[in-house]
This record gives structure tokens, sequence and C-alpha cells, in this order.
């Protein structure tokens, strides 16, 4: 196990976080939500997908750059960091291990490719009530047709293709597919989503049953949990950062001890979550045999990482954090949007517990 | 004595029976049914504005506020009698006013006689509408390095600089507000004056929340003048009439935001589900059973207070701990919430949430600022540790 980068690795981090200071910092976001976007980018995703940042773990085969989770990983960092608003997670990560770990071989030559340049937007579609449940799909299929709903698809109001998850088993979808229906969803978190359902889609069988299902959810949480990283890193030091320059009884606030203890508490949470994040990443690139533990690790600690971090930032700015014009509501919104996506902490506390057997 | 109160009880009912309009005695269904008097105020209900009327005529707005400025001149046992007999018919408050709640008790104290007349009486009947000027964007937690400046040109007042949350200033007609005379000092540089929101170089800019909008402004002086006789109490003796209207400055904070009409535990059956009895995430259920337990032990602590205050006993010490106490416990019930509700609560507007996710999210979000208005858990946990327990800082 390693937790440093290569230099290819570093490289790709370095790119990824200058691109994002610049092109998309968190104003952009703010602009997209003000002029009623949803999440809708098309510019700035051509861009991304132009510097090669959708296709990170698609093989060079399929037209990707091979470079493995780690990699994608330190992105989806850089752009947990500005809360880039793209479809890099739902696309990059979770379509395309869809397909590389579910896609025979002629649905990864027609889709990968598209997916690495960008041009195909795919997410997976998972939850079919409130809470993440994958294994208590209704969803049936026969005769080539797909019928069942699923609710909040991440990116699933701009996806073309669906990746669409049953209990043991996943089906491909066409979002423009006849009796496909997208309820677009506007969303606390400026990113939009969508309910959807199905009523005798066509849709193609892919392979593998449950366990596989699993092993593509474990790189989505992973993944995220990277995401939910930098969001918390980004705004702990923003609030740090405002710890040390906000002045009240006529010193900064940072100097009160009681603020202090707040701030190294957080520092030291964030640290640890790190640790797992990236030995979660790490184990992803080993395909090591213990994914599915650090998937719920990383999650589980990334959710309650990123709840702290987001509710400490509004705090500790005290009432300009309250306020729209700030980042701070910005950060606690996504963040929530994050811990509930692919299982929050309480999901992955008890999967956890299950897989150490207890 | 007894007597009197009972003719006194009599009466009132007849009274109220009498004047009370029928849609006034419905339950409030939301904000929007509360009255905010002033001049540009628009009834919804011509019965609210009938109620309102009746009630500021006979000074039952402002019920134990002496006759001579338009109050009722009851004593606390007939008050005590008009607030029961309206509670037994269900009448709404007749009036939403901060200055009813904070400004009129410091009048009465502080101000002088033409001051008294000038104001009281309208703010009994509902026709001036006052606004709180107190925090600034560099004076918040440190209320007193508040630094708006009022300087003495002679006949006026000149007053420069920017206030901060003040809620409804862009519907106000009056501002009461904390102004710094004193540069050289803190405290004793601050003064208490009155400003019409009319005046020329008075501007306000209502305050986005991270919820939505909000009742909240910022408001501009420039180059504002106001009459020299607008100043209350003594120059630079303002800070204690600034305390002394904290202290009724009708803080119940801790409940702002909350989707109080779903209540968490109904929130977590309908979206989690049942298994054996018990809500299937037992991870959700412990925490929403801690919760219940701790919003148990605040009511318990609350009617504790409440009777030893009864008693006789000095229960002002615990005001700083049920404002952190009640704070925490509306913002864990609000997350709870959101939990329980999945991501049925990830919603902002529009399709697929109904009206009850989205105020349960933007509650939420509401919730948050529990824990800096009305004084910051921060602050207030100090007003415990050092005036409560007496742990000082060590210099
Ligand atoms: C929703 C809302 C409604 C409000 N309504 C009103 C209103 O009606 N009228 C009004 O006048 N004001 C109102 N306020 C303003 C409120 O009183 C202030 O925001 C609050 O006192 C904090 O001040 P600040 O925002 O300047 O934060 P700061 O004082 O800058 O605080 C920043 C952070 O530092 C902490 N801190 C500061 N000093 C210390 C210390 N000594 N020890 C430890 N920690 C410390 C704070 O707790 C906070 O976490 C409202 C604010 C909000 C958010």
């Amino acid at each position: 196990m390693t937790f440093t980068l290569n230099d290819d690795q570093r490289m790709l981090k370095d790119t990824a976080r200058d691109f994002f200071r610049e092109q998309a910092p968190v104003t952009r976001l703010r602009k997209q939500r003000d002029e009623k976007k949803n999440g809708r980018d098309p510019d700035l995703w051509r861009e991304i997908a132009g510097l090669g940042l959708a296709g990170v773990i698609i093989p060079e085969e399929y037209g990707g750059a091979g470079l493995g989770f780690v990699a994608l990983g330190a992105v989806l960092e850089e752009s947990g960091r500005t809360l880039v608003a793209s479809p890099l997670h739902s696309s990059a990560l979770a379509g395309a291990s869809a397909l590389l770990l579910a896609g025979t071989d002629a649905q990864k030559q027609e889709w990968l490719p598209r997916i690495a340049s960008g041009e195909v937007v795919a997410t997976i579609a998972i939850d079919e009530g409130a809470h993440h449940a994958p294994s208590k799909s209704k969803l049936k299929f026969e005769g080539g047709k797909l019928t069942g709903a699923k609710q909040y698809v991440a990116d699933g109001h701009i996806a073309d293709l669906i990746i669409v998850t049953g209990a043991d088993a996943l089906y491909l979808v066409k979002a423009d597919a006849a009796g496909v229906t997208r309820r677009e969803l506007v969303t606390a978190d400026s990113r939009g989503a969508a309910d959807i359902t199905f009523e005798n889609a066509p849709a193609e069988k892919m392979n593998g049953g449950a366990d596989v299902v699993d092993a593509i959810l474990d790189r989505a949480r992973i993944g995220l949990a990277a995401e939910m990283v930098g969001s918390a890193s980004e705004a702990f030091e923003i609030t740090s950062e405002y710890l040390k320059t906000r002045r009240q009884f006529g010193q900064v606030i940072g100097g009160f001890q009681a603020l202090q203890h707040r701030a190294a508490k957080l520092f030291t949470d964030l640290e640890l979550t790190r640790s797992c994040v990236q030995a979660a990443l790490d184990a992803l690139d080993r395909n090591a045999n213990t994914i599915a533990e650090y998937a719920s690790l990383a999650k589980a600690r990334a959710s309650e990482t990123v709840h702290l971090a987001s509710n400490e930032m509004v705090q500790l700015h005290g009432g300009i954090g309250m306020t729209d014009v700030h980042d701070a509501g910005l950060y606690l919104k996504r963040a929530r949007a994050t811990e509930a996506l692919y299982g929050g902490a309480s999901f992955h506390r008890d999967r956890y517990a299950s897989l150490l057997g207890f | 004595m007894t007597k009197d109160l009972e003719a006194f009880r009599t009466e009132t009912r007849a009274w109220l029976e009498a004047n009370c309009p029928a849609s006034m005695r419905t339950p409030m269904t939301g904000e929007d049914d509360a009255v905010w008097g002033g001049r540009n105020y628009e009834f919804k209900n011509p019965e609210a504005k009938l109620w309102l009327e009746r009630m500021g005529a006979k000074g039952w707005t402002a019920p134990t506020w002496p006759a001579e400025y338009g109050g009722g001149g009851l004593s606390a046992d007939e008050n005590r009698v008009l607030q029961s007999e309206m509670k037994k018919i269900g009448a709404r408050p007749p009036l939403f006013s901060f200055g009813l709640w904070m400004l009129g008790p410091v009048l009465l104290e502080y101000a002088n006689e033409e001051q008294k007349k000038e104001h009281l009486p309208k703010i009994v009947r509902g026709e001036i509408r006052w606004c709180q000027g107190y925090s600034e964007p560099g004076a918040g937690s440190d209320l007193a390095g508040l630094q708006t400046k009022c300087e003495d040109k002679g006949d006026h007042w000149l007053i420069n600089g920017q206030k901060v949350w003040t809620s409804y200033a862009n519907h106000a007609d009056w501002c009461f507000c904390l102004v710094r005379t004193d540069t050289s000092v803190k405290h004793e540089g601050i003064s208490f004056v009155l400003i019409d929101m009319t005046t020329k170089g008075v501007e306000t800019r209502p305050i986005k929340l991270i919820s939505g909008s909000s009742p909240f402004c910022e408001t501009f002086f420039t180059d504002v003048k106001i009459p020299k006789g607008n100043m209350v109490g003594r120059l630079n003796g303002g800070w204690e009439i600034a305390k002394r209207l904290l202290q009724y400055e009708r803080t119940n904070i801790s409940g702002f935001g909350s989707n109080t009409r779903v209540d968490v535990v109904d929130l977590a059956k309908k979206h989690v589900g049942i298994e054996d009895g018990a809500l299937e995430d037992r991870d959700l259920r412990a925490r929403i059973a801690e919760h219940k337990m701790t919003e148990r032990a605040y009511a318990l602590s609350v009617q504790r207070a409440q009777e030893e205050a009864k008693a006789g006993g000095n229960v002002s010490h615990m005001a700083s701990m049920f404002k952190v106490a009640g704070a925490t416990l509306n913002q864990d019930r609000c997350e709870l919430m959101v939990e329980a509700a999945g991501n049925r609560a990830l919603g902002w507007s529009g399709e697929g949430f109904s009206p009850d996710d989205i105020a349960t999210t933007r509650g939420w979000l509401r919730s948050k600022g529990n824990s800096i208005e009305g004084g910051t858990t921060e602050i207030n946990l100090n007003v415990v540790a050092k005036r409560v327990l007496g742990l000082r800082d060590t210099q």
C-alpha cells in the first residue's frame, strides 16, 4: 500500500487543480445556479473532457488514459474543492466502472471511447426509495424491456446513458429510449438530478450479478469519498483562514482557545479520513480483496467529516456564514447530497460491521 | 381584590366576546397571518385590522403600559386574566411588534416625557413599526465594538455607518439604533438614538439566507440628519439601555427554521421502513431516540426552572444554558429529519418534492442560524463558564 502519488498522478492532480481553480471556481457554480442551469454546463464538461479527465480510469484501448483510481481520486478531490458541477463522478467513474466491470465486449467498444471523450455522459441509477438500498430493487426485466422507477439519479437529468441496477443484475438503457421518463429535480446543491421511470423501456442486460453491482457501487463510493475530502478540506481551509483574519473583542477570533481546539479537532478528523480515502483508492488500483471494507470505511468517514466541516464552516463564520453571498451554504448543501448518495454513514457503519463479521 | 379580579374577568370575557372577530379566533396558519402594523402595512384580512384597532384603542396590545401613554393600565394580575381569557377563545395576538416587545419597555424606563408621549401610543396602536439597529458587519459577538458614527452638529446629529441583520428594516417606519458618539472609549462611547427610516440617506437591502429569502436587511446610513431630541437617555449612556433592551428581546430563537409540522419519528417511519416494529435503520433509530431523550430533558428543565422561578429562586443563570441547549436541540432535530427523509430532503424547489419536503430542507438550513442569532453558542458557553461556573481567563 502506498500513500504517495507517482509522477503521472501528481501531474494529473496539478493539471486538475489549476484548471478547476481558474475555470471552475465556486463562482462558476454560483453563476450556473443563478442562471437556473441546474447543473447544466456543457462548455465546462467539454473542457474537462478535453483535458482527458473523463477517461482517467478507462484503458488506452478504449480511448482512455488508463491511469487508475488513485489518479482519478486526485482529480475528484480537486473538483470537490471548488464544488465543480459536472458529471465527472457519475460518468468518468461510476458509469465507466459499470461498463468496465459488467459490460460485454460490444458494450465496452460502443460506449467507453465516447465516455472517455466526454461525448457521452453516463450515470448509474440505483435507489428506488428515499434511501440507499441496492439489494431491495423491484426492477423487472422481461423480453428485453425494463420496468421500474429510480429516485434521485445523480446527473440523471443530463445523462445520455443510464446503467440501471437491479438487485442482482445490471441493464444498459439509453436515456432517450421509448418508455424512459425523466423528472428533473431542482436540488439544493444546484447540481440537479432526476427521478426516472422505466416503462417497458428497451434495455440491454449486462454481465454479472449482485457481487458486480456491489463492486461498481464500491468504486462510486470511494470516488465520491475523494470528492468529499476535497470539499471538506477546502471548507476547513477557508474557515481556518477566517479565524486568522476576523477580529472581535480587539483580537483575531483564532486567538480564542475554544476556537483553536475546534479547528484542531476538525483538522485531525480530516487527516484520519484522508488516510482512509487514499487507502481505498489504492486498494482499487491493487484490486485488493479488501475493497468493500475500504469503501464503507471511506464513505462513512468522509460523510462524517464533510458533515462536520460544513457545519463548522457556517458556525465559525458567524452571521456571514448564514448569508447566501457567502460560500459556506454551498458547501453545506453539497455536503448533505454527497453524504446521502451511495449510502450515508449509518448505512456504511452497518455494512462495515457485517463485513467484519459482527 | 379577588372579587375585583372576578369582575374584571367577567367584563373582559364579555368585551372579547363582542369584539374579537370570528376569523381572529382561528389558529394562525403561518407567518403570513402575523400582523405587524406600521404606516404602509397592508392587511390581508379586514378583520385583522378591526381587531388591531379595537385592541389598540383599549390599550390591550400593551396591557400593562400606563394608560397615559396609550397602554391598558392593567395590573400584572389583570393582565394574566386578560391573557387567559384570550387564550380561552383562541384569540390571535392583535399585533406583532418590536416596538411592543423591545423598544417600549426601555422607553418607559429611560425616555423623557416628550419621547414617551410621541412614540408609545403609536406603538400601542400599531401605527408605527420599529426595527432594531444593533449588529454591524464588524460588531457581532462584540456588539460594543460598533462603529456607526453619530456626530454632534449643533442643531442635529449626523449619522454615518452600516447596520446588519435589521429584521424587516425594509418595512419599518422607524429604527432604534446604537451609535458611537465617542471613539476614545468602548462601552462608554455608545448612545441610543431613534431614526425615522424615511430620512434622506437611509437605505435598506434585503439579506438572502442560505435557506432563501428572509426578513433580514442591511441598513445603510449616509449623512443622515436626525433631530437632537431623538437621543434616548444621556449622551454616551446607550450601552445600559442596549443591554436592558436585550433582556426584553423575545428570543424564542431556538425554534426558528424547523419544519414543526412534521415529527421526525413519523418522517423516519415513512421513509426508512419498519422491521419487527422498529425502524429498519437501527443506527438512525438509536440517534433519534437519543434526540427524543434530550428533547424530554430540555422540556423537563424548562418546567423545573419555571417552578423554581415561581418559588422565588434565581434562575437567570439558566438563560444561556437554555439558549445553547435549545439551539442544539433544534439543529439536531433538523439534521435527523434531513437524514430520515433521505434524497427527498435534498431538493430546493419544483416538482418531485412535496411542500413538506422543501420545508424540511429549508428549515434545516435556516436552523443553522440558531446557534448564531441572539448570541452565538460559543459566546453563551463563555457566559456559562465565566458567570455561572466562575472560571476566569488567566491573564
Ligand atoms: C439568522 C440571524 C438572525 C439575526 N438576527 C439579529 C437581529 O435581529 N438583531 C441583531 O442585532 N443581530 C442579529 N443577528 C446577528 C447576530 O447577533 C450575530 O451574527 C452574532 O452575534 C455573531 O456575530 P458575527 O456574525 O459578527 O460573528 P463573529 O462575532 O465574528 O463570530 C464568528 C465566530 O467566532 C466566535 N467567537 C466570537 N467571539 C468569541 C469568543 N470570545 N470566544 C469564542 N468564540 C468566539 C463566534 O461564536 C462565531 O463562531 C442575526 C444573525 C443571524 C445569523
